[in-house]
């Protein structure tokens, strides 16, 4: 599952733009997943502050 | 709730601002929509733009220029530096703005042409009739609302859905990203004058470490490190252990992070009813990431083409086409040159980049251009940029 840890995130969208099954939304100060997310782990390589992480 | 009129545009940063004026100013029924509740606000921005181009668009006002300066001084990884005067260093110098001011002063101009701003309002999808776009649904402060119109302008950034929802993929490789981090430094040993940039692979790996001025002993301090080159949190990371070695000192009085796309040309912009501005479009410089200018000279050409088509009726693919040609022709060549460059730049080692500016040490650049001190590089390394060698001539 992909965990958003929202404490670190500083909303800047870069993971919306990585990701390729458009699985992402910023809404505005949040950032949601939807069930298409693949589990493929781009969107946290990109993440400038860490605040994704794949997890068993 | 619903609406109508004739092009709505997503997105009010430069790029969104700067259609819906145009278009505004056509005579179109535009609309704004910004997801945010303050426009320009939380900056993903190093807020550096080169002084003609962006006077070219609009007149500058001082309260959202927070310094002008002189030139350019690039750091290899050993130190060495080479200065570049303001005049010829390109696009990337000159002002550096205050974009949370810059922004909302773009809106603010869409605002007086006629077009309606609204903002926490977030673009949610397309409507379409018979699979065609014709307008957006949207949620506003939490109710819903559909906007009917026959153009939609995608000027939503970096993290741009309209394209995706009109069967345009912009989805970017991680090696067409660079994940961005940036402090707000304050110390006695900023460079007021000029706007520095520090090469290095452990500064910035396949990127590059800039301090751009704000005013009195104020900068902004970032780096960018490339997708494929980073991992979660790295450059946050790298960051602070750049502003820890350079200014020790320094205070950090605030926080930006961000992606900055170095696709070069991506290969659709527009389908029927819809066209993609700015960082949607990917029309960043890949070398630089600078793309104030582009998004809002794309911004011009997009509400002129809308008004264009809107009059002679087509508002299809073909009928959007000059938009397609206008940007290409101008953004594009440059975008796919500098792609290039960003591409052989990737693969450099820390010696070739010492080689490199160490090489100009004795020249006199002073007076060059960006293209005049290729030359004068490729003269003085040519081995080492033999690939580009199509690029210098
Ligand atoms: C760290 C960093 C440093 C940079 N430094 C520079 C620099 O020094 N010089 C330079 O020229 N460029 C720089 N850039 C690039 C520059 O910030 C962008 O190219 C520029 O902001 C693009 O303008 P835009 O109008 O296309 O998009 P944006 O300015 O990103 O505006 C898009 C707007 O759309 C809104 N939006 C998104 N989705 C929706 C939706 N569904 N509904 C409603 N609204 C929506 C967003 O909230 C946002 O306000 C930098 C980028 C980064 C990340
Ligand atoms: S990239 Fe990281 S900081 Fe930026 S919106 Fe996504 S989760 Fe938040
Ligand atoms: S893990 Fe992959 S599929 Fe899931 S949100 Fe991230 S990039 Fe998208």
């Amino acid at each position: 599952m992909l965990t958003v840890n929202r404490y670190k995130c500083c909303y800047c969208g870069a993971c919306v733009g990585v990701c390729p099954t458009c699985a992402l939304e910023l809404v505005e100060t949040f950032i949601e997943v939807s069930p298409d997310c693949k589990e493929c782990g781009i969107c946290t390589k990109i993440c400038p502050v860490g605040a994704l992480e794949v997890k068993a | 709730m619903s609406m109508k009129c004739d092009l709505v545009v997503v997105g009010a940063g430069p790029g969104g601002s700067m259609t819906a004026k145009t278009a505004a100013q056509a005579g179109l029924k535009v609309v704004l929509l910004e997801k945010r509740q303050e426009i320009g606000d939380p900056v993903r921005c190093a807020e550096g733009v080169g002084k003609r181009a962006l006077c070219e668009m609009v007149k500058p006002e001082p309260e959202w220029i927070a310094a002008e300066v002189k030139g350019a001084k690039i750091y290899a990884p050993d130190g060495t530096s080479i200065v570049m005067s303001e005049d010829k260093s390109g696009s990337e110098v000159g002002y550096v703005l205050e974009r949370k001011v810059f922004d909302r002063a773009l809106a603010m101009q869409a605002a007086e042409a006629g077009a309606k701003v609204m903002v926490k309002t977030r673009a949610l999808g397309l409507l379409k009739k018979d699979g065609v776009p014709c307008g957006v649904s949207a949620m506003r402060v939490g109710e819903p609302l559909q906007i009917e119109a026959p153009i939609v302008i995608g000027a939503d950034g970096v993290e741009s859905k309209v394209g995706r929802w009109a069967g345009i993929d912009t989805a970017l490789k991680l090696k067409d990203m660079e994940t961005c981090a940036q402090f707000l430094v304050q110390d006695n040993t900023i460079d007021d004058e000029y706007t520095e940039f520090f090469l290095g692979n452990s500064i910035a790996p396949a990127g590059y470490a800039w301090a751009f001025p704000k005013g009195e002993k104020l900068a902004n301090v970032g780096l960018g490190v490339l997708g494929t080159r980073s991992k979660p949190g790295e450059a946050t990371r790298l960051l602070k252990d750049f502003v820890k070695a350079r200014y020790p000192n320094g205070k950090v009085l605030e926080m930006v992070v961000g992606g900055d796309p170095c696709a070069g040309q991506i290969e659709s912009t527009t389908s029927d009813g819809v066209m993609l501005v700015g960082d949607a479009a990917r029309q960043t410089d890949p070398l630089t990431g600078g793309g104030i200018l582009s998004a809002m000279q794309a911004g011009i050409m997009a509400g002129e083409v809308a008004s264009k088509a809107l009059t002679a009726g087509d508002v299809s693919k073909a009928g959007l086409k000059e938009y397609e040609d206008r940007w290409r022709e101008d953004i594009g060549k440059h975008l796919t040159r500098s792609y290039e460059f960003k591409e052989f730049f990737v693969k450099m080692t820390d010696d070739d980049l010492n080689q490199l500016l160490g090489s100009l040490k004795k020249e006199d650049i002073s007076k060059m251009d960006l293209r005049g001190m290729l030359r004068v590089l490729f003269r003085l390394n040519p081995k080492l940029l033999w690939e580009l060698r199509h690029l210098v001539v």
